[in-house]
């Protein structure tokens, strides 16, 4: 009925279907998607040289603007950025500042004209780098850097590459996601990557009060029961689960959580043997995975880390990449009409 | 368009066009003689009359000007966002000939002295008929009973509590039964608090997928529920603004078999689109409350066609741009539609989901029964009509739009039907004056 | 329409020519490096007839191109691999075709950030002249003019050939 749906997929595209900004993964076919992954094993390779640095975004300046605070995230975001060769602005802005939507958009015009090229937001609300990307900055390219309970393209795009080193592909996988799928921003943009890049089974677990509505419509399948979702998988994601869930009778106790939905040994041993362990952190031992399953044989958090710089960088250099190109046609069309 | 007349002239005739009520007129190439600001004859006696004017009407239907149920006009308070005179005139443009202005205002309309300040400002500045709704309770604030009397004097057609809700049950069930002891009619907006929370798009698909803080349909259903049944036991006539979703028009439809004194309306808006319009974060269409799922749309459509809902309404809310200009959480509820609801409208007439009677009787004869008033073309009724051109068509724009608030739901392409003259008691409030 | 080059006879050339530098420089023990892709299959061959011991390396110069401004990142980029150490060492670096010199610009640029190099070589099949940077081969297979409606293409990597393409072909 309306077409909002189109116009939206393609505020992150160029005419000619270059990344230009990075909001989310709706809307990005496989192929894109392969891309990063590829471009991003690139960047691993970058990252063992001596000099850990290429030209790409010499000159350019990235500001990150994080309404919402992430030490971890945003460092990463930084480090990838000074990979690339690009200046770096770090502004924490509280949201209380900018609750009002007339500073927020006024603090970002002021940015603009400081010369930025590319933003990369966290924001409390879902949408926010959205409506940064289509109302106040759109010659700025904007990386989504977690917004509300809506998107977290790059740590989806981290745990992809972290699966792909692992099993090599996608097809016939079985994957679940497991613990608080309704607050998580990161979910939802694993259950749309998995299911673009043709894993079999995307499950998420979880008790009914941490499952979005009609979440099955978001392309995965639905388990309460652990031990029996555990079956025939080849890899296992768990959520952090924050503490506030406790209150306003979403869970009872984070000790009954763990013996319901905590990954511990035995229930890492229903899964298949080469089942690989994922988080993307910080991790809550004893409340959604037992240290001993952190730290075993079968996780790969720590790789984790690693690619979250390469993916950061293979996104931040597309977008830009994207970005230029973009201004260099519409000025040759200027010169050319 | 021959118009040979001056707004003021005794007698106007208009002739040639459609003559549709909705409520059984439904004539071609029909006259209309208007005399002293009410409809004097309709049909052969007032093609063969003498007036000191004649409109020229072909191509046109001619309709009892549109009454809205629910409209902001901003004023006392928000000069931001529109003003009597700003959003008056726009309601004009949109063929609206007597608009129920919700109590919402800086200050609240609670007294008569509002009231009277209200249908002051009206009778200077706005073209068309102003019929304010008081609040139901003291400042809106949903504890203590307002002044329903003094409202009721000073002019209120009916008494609610805007977008705002009740305490409890308890205090709600004294509102009915006080607004009972005067006749008046409690327009309610049935909505839980505690189950719509911090809630502002439908829980549904778009909202599970955007990460959206959802309301749940229960948080409108359990309401209407709530509210039908007090209105049973109290006898208040009830009315229902704005509901959302098919359970609720089932349920209405249920109370009204068993002769409860309810009656309902719907949003112009959420006959036309669904959760789908939210799926760029496009703050125009956060609205309250939300839009829901395609077959919620279709059963409120349904609804109208069998005259379970009453009324279609605009819900018209103007915003300054600010107030849209933020992530879709961050941004106030509501869009700029008093001069789209009928343009959306004949798109649902040219998709055959409405007839262009049912369409004419939800904006004219539907609400005004409502508030105990008429709105047809039988002779003696007032001369409150809308003159609209079906097959024209128009572009919301900046250059196009009276109200204040920019937020049209449409704006980047055409739409049917264009006003081509609104006339209150006879005269012009909207149209082009002779050439 | 295309015209085959003898592919055999520039890698003659190349070979030559080669020995000549690693002589009169008195380097015994190159690294080769080429350039994604035809160079890279020239650098196997080259490899072989020289026997050198290390396998060659690598380089994918997507992330160094100063046409990044432009066009934006190419999405086929694959990673570089140079699976020795460069430091002190002399490297020939060789490519298919020379003509701006930005190429070679730019893989020059990416070999230093493996380390510092003592010497580079530099080794091109086919010389088109067109410079836009102060950058000459130092052994080339063969050089050429070509009208604006030519190209060359190198295509492999099994069997190679060179061909001269004429109009948009």
């Amino acid at each position: 009925m309306t077409d909002q749906g189109q116009s939206f997929h393609n505020l992150q595209l160029t005419d000619d279907g270059q990344l230009r900004h990075f909001l989310t993964l709706d809307g990005l076919d496989r192929q894109l998607l392969t891309d990063i992954l590829d471009t991003a094993d690139s960047f691993i390779e970058v990252g063992e040289r001596t000099i850990k640095k290429v030209p790409l975004l010499r000159g350019r300046t990235v500001v990150n603007l994080f309404f919402e605070s992430s030490t971890r995230t945003r460092s990463t975001f930084e480090l990838a950025a000074k990979r690339l060769s690009a200046d770096v602005l770090n502004l924490d802005i509280s949201t209380s500042a900018t609750s009002k939507g007339e500073s927020l958009s006024d603090t970002l015009l002021n940015l603009e004209a400081m010369a930025s090229d590319m933003f990369v937001v966290r924001h409390s609300q879902s949408g926010a780098p959205h409506f940064i990307a289509e109302h106040v900055t759109p010659g700025v390219a904007i990386i989504n850097a977690g917004d509300g309970r809506h998107a977290h393209p790059t740590q989806a795009m981290l745990d992809m590459l972290t699966i792909r080193q692992h099993k090599g592909t996608f097809e016939g996988l079985k994957v679940a996601i497991v613990g608080d799928v309704l607050h998580s921003r990161v979910a939802r943009s694993q259950i749309r990557a998995l299911n673009e890049l043709g894993a079999e089974e995307v499950r998420v677990i979880a008790p009914g009060t941490l499952l979005p509505r009609d979440v099955e419509s978001l392309g995965c399948t639905v388990e309460f029961d652990m031990n029996r979702g555990m079956r025939d998988l080849d890899v296992v994601i768990m959520l952090r689960l924050q503490k506030e869930r406790m209150e306003g009778a979403l869970l009872p106790s984070e000790r009954e959580f763990y013996r319901l939905y905590g990954l511990s040994q035995e229930k890492l041993a229903l899964a298949k043997p080469d089942c690989i362990v994922m988080h993307p952190g910080p991790i809550n031992r004893g409340v959604e995975i037992e240290s001993a399953v952190a730290d075993g044989p079968q996780s790969v958090i720590l790789n984790q880390v690693t690619n979250g710089i390469a993916i950061r960088m293979a996104v931040m250099s597309m977008a830009m990449g994207g970005q230029l190109a973009d201004r260099n046609r519409k000025q040759s069309e200027v010169v050319q009409p | 368009m021959n118009l040979s007349a001056s707004p003021n002239v005794a007698t106007l005739k208009i002739v040639g066009g459609r003559l549709l009520d909705g409520q059984g007129v439904d004539a071609e190439n029909a006259a209309l003689l208007i005399r002293d600001g009410r409809i004097a004859a309709v049909g052969e006696a007032a093609r063969q009359a003498k007036a000191d004017g004649t409109i020229n009407a072909e191509g046109c239907v001619i309709s009892p000007g549109f009454v809205d149920l629910h409209c902001n006009l901003r004023e006392p308070g928000n000069g931001q966002k529109g003003s009597i005179a700003s959003e008056t005139r726009a309601a004009a443009h949109g063929g609206f000939t007597s608009v129920c202005t919700s109590p919402e205002t800086s200050p609240v309309n609670d007294s008569g002295a509002v009231t009277h300040l209200i249908r002051d400002v009206a009778a200077c500045r706005s073209p068309i008929r102003v019929l304010p709704v008081g609040a139901l309770t003291r400042g809106l604030e949903g504890d203590l009973l307002s002044d329903m009397a003094g409202l009721a004097s000073a002019g209120c057609v009916a008494v609610g509590n805007g977008s705002r809700g009740v305490r409890n049950a308890r205090t709600l069930r004294r509102c009915m039964a006080y607004a009972k002891t005067f006749g008046l009619t409690v327009i309610l907006n049935p909505e839980n608090a505690a189950l719509a929370a911090d809630g502002y798009a439908h829980d549904g698909l778009v909202a599970s997928r955007l990460g959206l803080l959802g309301i749940p349909e229960v948080a409108e259903t359990t309401a209407v529920m709530e509210m039908i049944l007090l209105a049973e036991e109290t006898g208040v006539r009830l009315h229902l603004g704005q509901i959302s979703s098919a359970r609720s028009v089932e349920m209405l439809a249920d109370a009204r078999r068993r002769g409860i004194a309810v009656s309902a309306d719907v949003a112009m808006h959420q006959l036309a689109f669904t959760e789908d319009a939210l799926a760029g974060f496009d703050s125009r269409f956060h609205v309250r409350p939300p839009l829901r799922s395609e077959q919620d749309r279709l059963a409120l459509i349904a609804g109208v066609r069998e005259g379970v809902i009453d009324a279609i309404v605009s819900q018209h809310q103007p915003h300054d741009t600010a107030a849209k200009q933020a992530p879709l959480a961050a941004t106030e509820p509501g869009l700029s539609t008093v001069e789209s609801v009928l343009s959306l409208g004949l798109e649902l007439v040219n998709r055959k989901e409405l007839s262009l009677a049912e369409l004419i009787r939800g904006l004219t004869g539907g609400p005004a029964s409502v508030i105990g008033r008429s709105a047809s073309l039988g002779e003696g009724e007032l001369a409150d009509l809308c003159m609209f051109d079906p097959a024209d068509q128009w572009i919301p724009a900046h250059d196009s739009i009276v109200s204040t608030g920019r937020h049209t739901p449409v704006s980047d392409r055409p739409l049917p039907g264009v006003v081509r003259m609104t006339l209150v008691g006879g005269s012009i409030a909207w149209g082009s004056e002779p050439q | 329409m295309t015209a085959q080059l003898d592919i055999d006879q520039l890698l003659d050339k190349l070979e030559t020519g080669l020995r000549q530098v690693l002589n009169e420089r008195d380097i015994d023990a190159p690294l080769m490096v080429g350039i994604r892709t035809g160079g890279v299959w020239l650098a196997d061959l080259l490899s072989k007839r020289l026997q050198l011991e290390t396998a060659p390396g690598e380089l994918d110069i997507s992330f160094y191109r100063d046409d990044f401004s432009r066009i934006g990142l190419n999405p086929r980029v694959r990673p570089s691999s140079l699976p020795f150490d460069t430091e002190g060492r002399d490297i020939i670096l060789v490519d298919d075709v020379i003509m701006s010199g930005r190429t070679i610009r730019a893989a020059m640029n990416e070999i230093f950030d493996y380390g510092r190099p003592d010497s580079i070589i530099l080794a091109t099949l086919v010389d088109l002249g067109a410079r836009e940077l102060p950058i000459q081969p130092d052994v080339v297979g063969r050089s050429m003019t070509l009208a604006s409606s030519q190209r060359v293409k190198l295509r492999g990597p099994d069997p190679l050939r060179i061909e001269v393409q004429e109009g948009g072909a």
